[in-house]
């Protein structure tokens, strides 16, 4: 018996440790981009802060993204709920009224990274404090992450905090997408053209994919190869085909998964039908919009289906449209 | 067994010297006026002495290790919202012998079969008052008298499931009830765990020793549970609802569904379908429930009868309980007899309702809606414990010998503004018991908390939670103002 509040805590409790890991290498991907970069570049940090789609927020009381404040509002702030320490604020509250389902050990290394993120924050103000603290959490994240996997029975619980997990990742990806290879494609700044292929290999650091990428694509680091591979690996955990692969996995061990399956299925007709190349040029940006609206849907579906407890006829519980995936 | 002195005749410091060991005028647990150790308390006494302060700092600090591996907390309240604070144990036992605990536990039984039986009468024909035993008076001013409840016959017949009494030894060595915990009594989870960090403290002492063991409570309280379903013949779907992680006591509510096997729920996780039963949201869609062990204050559990503003209850359950399509424990209402007031009155409805002697003694009350105590009690401020009739945790009550004049004045108008919601009880010494204090064995106040189960059949804890003053001279005990625990043992003493 699972009930829909825990469910639902779980399926949070991975969106934000998934959420801090994500903007922990955004940041760190981000440091170290700058320092290539010409010092005249307009690169700066202001992408950074439309990544979080609260830039309006972040304008509302500051004038311009230097690398302070847009660091603040990363981290610390708590106008941005999405915040490093505001996610790991609800992260924790998540796990703590559901305890006793998880691991201890877990509850211990998330409680850890809290107290240790909110003794260092102010050491992210300095390039080189950033970096170790970045690195912490990150290592941290994966702690979490591993000892999930290794030490928790992966029941219906454990599906949650994949779903939650994968989500989360998808949303991040396509959002680093829609930021910065808005910025990277054709008609710019001659002058940044040298400064081109590093840019894409920010954008694959900063989901962590680089490495991955030089194996199976083989090509050099190229707008259209890494928008195609971020979008339709089958392999790479934060390509989106991916991660929606990983959650349709995750609702067929799910009761009554009708319409979060369909949600999900049209979400991934529309990545994998793609014309990656015709993106590219013409409209990459409705493209992105409605891989967001298709994400916002899913969501959408697994809170009605799972987490409002609503009433579900038996009859629907057992005509599982498992075809439905794969058509 | 190491010894307190060496060949030269040289005192090597040991960290427990029971020579100065001293409780005044207070009875002491383990310790007689003359420096003896009591019948049962030998051997730890002795035990205790072969320490040194190395040993001593060891076993305490295993005992924090594991009380917080074990994660044994309580939550209190700050700016930055609830923190889990690790609640002081004391590693030194409050032992009681076997002997005297039969006696209190038959004297237990008792009290709550007549606190049952009383809180069914006044939900019922209310004979108890018609016969001029109790006053009808008390009643109309009752704050936990639920009217919503006259009427309802719970199954079994029984209101107070779950009771947690306090006892407390006065300076001669008598055991009294203080008060009787009928609505939401919390602590057994600290009693259960007690022992556990006591098993891995001192393993030694429990093979030199018969203490009863503890461990079956969980078992009892999910079969008197179960008791309660009105599907008898089903494997029975039973809940623990909680107010919420905000709530001081909510590691007990998550301990004991964990203890139990039972999913530990909120008012959001419930709600009553148009057949007038309890179920829960799952992702199974909705789930029946067949009893819930509330830890709700029963004014906030159905915003539908009680407070309408309540988001920690569940909107119609008290209809559902009406029709007997669910148990609750305790049962709404049951509060009515947890009132200092009618406190004073228990040793007369086991008169009445069982025609017995009453086997455990009252604290002697004085009831200041009764004219006559009241000028008892005014006259006599400085020497009385003053306290309002439906305060729990130590709020609102005066100790006279310590308060002020100030104080004193204060609660005498209290008292003339609202006689009935004031009694007033000589201040009893408190027994001690030998606390860890600094290295140091210190005498400090206890007192003692059993919980009598209810159900098919009743079942008291062996022994219960033992709350100690870690203040020098305090009185205190409550777990909010300075309290710590100990393990308490029932030790067989013949024979062995």
């Amino acid at each position: 018996m699972l009930l829909s509040s825990v469910a639902e805590r779980v399926y949070w409790f991975a969106r934000y440790v998934e959420r801090v890991e994500n903007t922990a290498r955004m940041i760190l991907v981000n440091n170290n981009l700058l320092l290539d970069m010409p010092r005249n570049s307009t690169l700066g940090w202001a992408p950074i802060v439309s990544i979080t789609g609260i830039a309006d927020k972040f304008y509302e009381t500051h004038k311009e993204a230097n690398e302070r404040n847009v660091m603040r509002f990363l981290v610390m702030d708590a106008a941005n709920q999405s915040c490093m320490l505001c996610s790991l604020a609800h992260a924790r509250e998540n796990l703590r009224t559901s305890r006793a389902i998880f691991p201890r050990a877990v509850w211990e290394t998330l409680n850890d990274l809290y107290a240790y993120a909110r003794e260092n924050k102010s050491s992210v103000l300095t390039r080189r404090g950033r970096y170790h603290f970045m690195q912490h959490v990150i290592d941290s994240c994966h702690l979490i992450s591993g000892k999930l996997s290794a030490s928790m029975s992966h029941d219906q619980i454990y599906e949650f905090v994949r779903m939650g997990r994968n989500i989360e990742r998808a949303d991040m990806t396509s959002r680093v997408i829609d930021v910065r290879a808005e910025n990277l494609l054709p008609k710019h700044d001659e002058e940044l053209k040298p400064f081109d292929d590093i840019q894409w290999k920010s954008v694959l650091d900063s989901l962590a994919g680089y490495q991955m990428y030089r194996r199976y694509v083989h090509v050099r680091v190229r707008g259209t190869e890494v928008l195609r591979y971020l979008l339709q690996d089958i392999y790479f955990p934060r390509a989106i085909h991916h991660c929606f692969n990983q959650a349709e996995q995750c609702l067929r061990n799910l009761p009554m998964n009708e319409a979060p399956q369909y949600a999900l299925v049209k979400a991934q007709r529309l990545v994998r039908n793609a014309k990656v190349e015709n993106i590219v040029h013409a409209n990459l940006n409705e493209f992105i919009n409605q891989l967001q609206l298709a994400i916002i849907d899913i969501n959408a579906e697994l809170t009605s289906t799972y987490f409002e407890g609503k009433e579900v006829s038996p009859a629907l519980y057992y005509s599982l449209p498992r075809e439905l995936a794969t058509a | 067994m190491a010894s307190c002195r060496n060949d030269n005749g040289v005192s090597i410091a040991m960290a427990i010297t029971w020579k100065e060991y001293s409780s005044g005028e207070s009875f002491d647990e383990l310790i007689t006026p003359g420096g003896r150790a009591r019948t049962g308390a030998g051997k730890i006494v002795q035990y205790l002495r072969g320490l040194s302060d190395e040993d001593l700092r060891e076993r305490r600090e295993a005992a924090e290790l594991a009380m917080h591996v074990m994660g044994i907390t309580f939550t209190v309240y700050s700016e930055e919202g609830g923190i889990d604070r690790v609640w002081p144990f004391d590693i030194i036992p409050r032992i009681i012998t076997a002997r005297e605990w039969r006696t209190t536990d038959e004297g237990l039984q008792q009290r709550v079969q007549a606190l049952n039986m009383f809180i069914a009468d006044l939900y019922d024909e209310q004979r108890i008052i018609k016969d001029g035993v109790f006053p009808a008076g008390i009643l109309e001013h009752s704050v936990n008298f639920r009217e919503q409840c006259i009427g309802i016959k719970p199954a079994l017949g029984i209101w107070a499931h779950i009771c947690g009494s306090d006892l407390v030894r006065d300076r001669d060595g008598t055991m009294y009830v203080l008060e009787d915990n009928l609505r939401v009594p919390s602590g057994v989870s600290y009693m259960l765990e007690n022992r556990l960090v006591m098993k891995r403290v001192f393993p030694e002492l429990f093979e030199d020793y018969s203490i009863l063991p503890v461990d079956g409570y969980s078992t009892r309280l999910f079969d008197m549970l179960a008791s309660l379903s009105p599907r008898p013949a089903d494997y029975p779907t039973i809940v623990v609802l909680t107010p919420g992680i905000y709530n001081s006591a909510y590691f007990e509510h998550s301990y004991l569904a964990q203890q139990m096997g039972v999913e530990l729920v909120s008012g959001s996780d419930l709600f009553v379908g148009d057949d007038d039963c309890v179920y829960m949201r799952t992702i199974n869609g909705r789930a029946r429930v067949d009893v819930i062990y509330r830890r709700v204050d029963d004014l906030f559990m159905d915003p539908e009868v009680f407070n309408p503003d309540s988001m920690l209850g569940v909107p119609g359950i008290m209809r559902a309980w009406r029709k007997g399509n669910v148990g609750i424990a305790n049962a709404p209402g049951a509060g009515v007899a947890d009132d200092k007031v009618v406190y004073a009155y228990v040793p007369e409805m086991i008169r009445y309702y069982l025609d017995q002697e009453p086997i455990l003694q009252n604290v002697p009350t004085y009831l200041c809606m009764n004219e006559e105590h009241r000028k008892y009690v005014l006259a006599n401020l400085d020497k009385l414990v003053v306290k309002p009739a439906n305060e729990s945790g130590g709020y609102g009550m005066m100790v006279g010998p310590a308060a002020s004049k100030k104080t004193r004045k204060e609660f005498a108008e209290l008292i003339r503004k609202d006689p009935r919601n004031y009694i007033a009880q000589p201040t009893l010494s408190l027994s001690t018991s030998p606390t860890l204090c600094d290295g140091h064995v210190e005498p400090r106040h206890i007192d003692l908390r059993p919980f009598i189960l209810s159900g098919e059949n009743r079942h008291v804890t062996r022994g219960g939670l033992t709350r100690v003053a870690l203040k020098k001279g305090s009185l205190v005990v409550n777990s909010s103002q300075g309290g710590g625990s100990k393990d308490t043992w029932i030790v067989e003493t013949g024979g062995r």
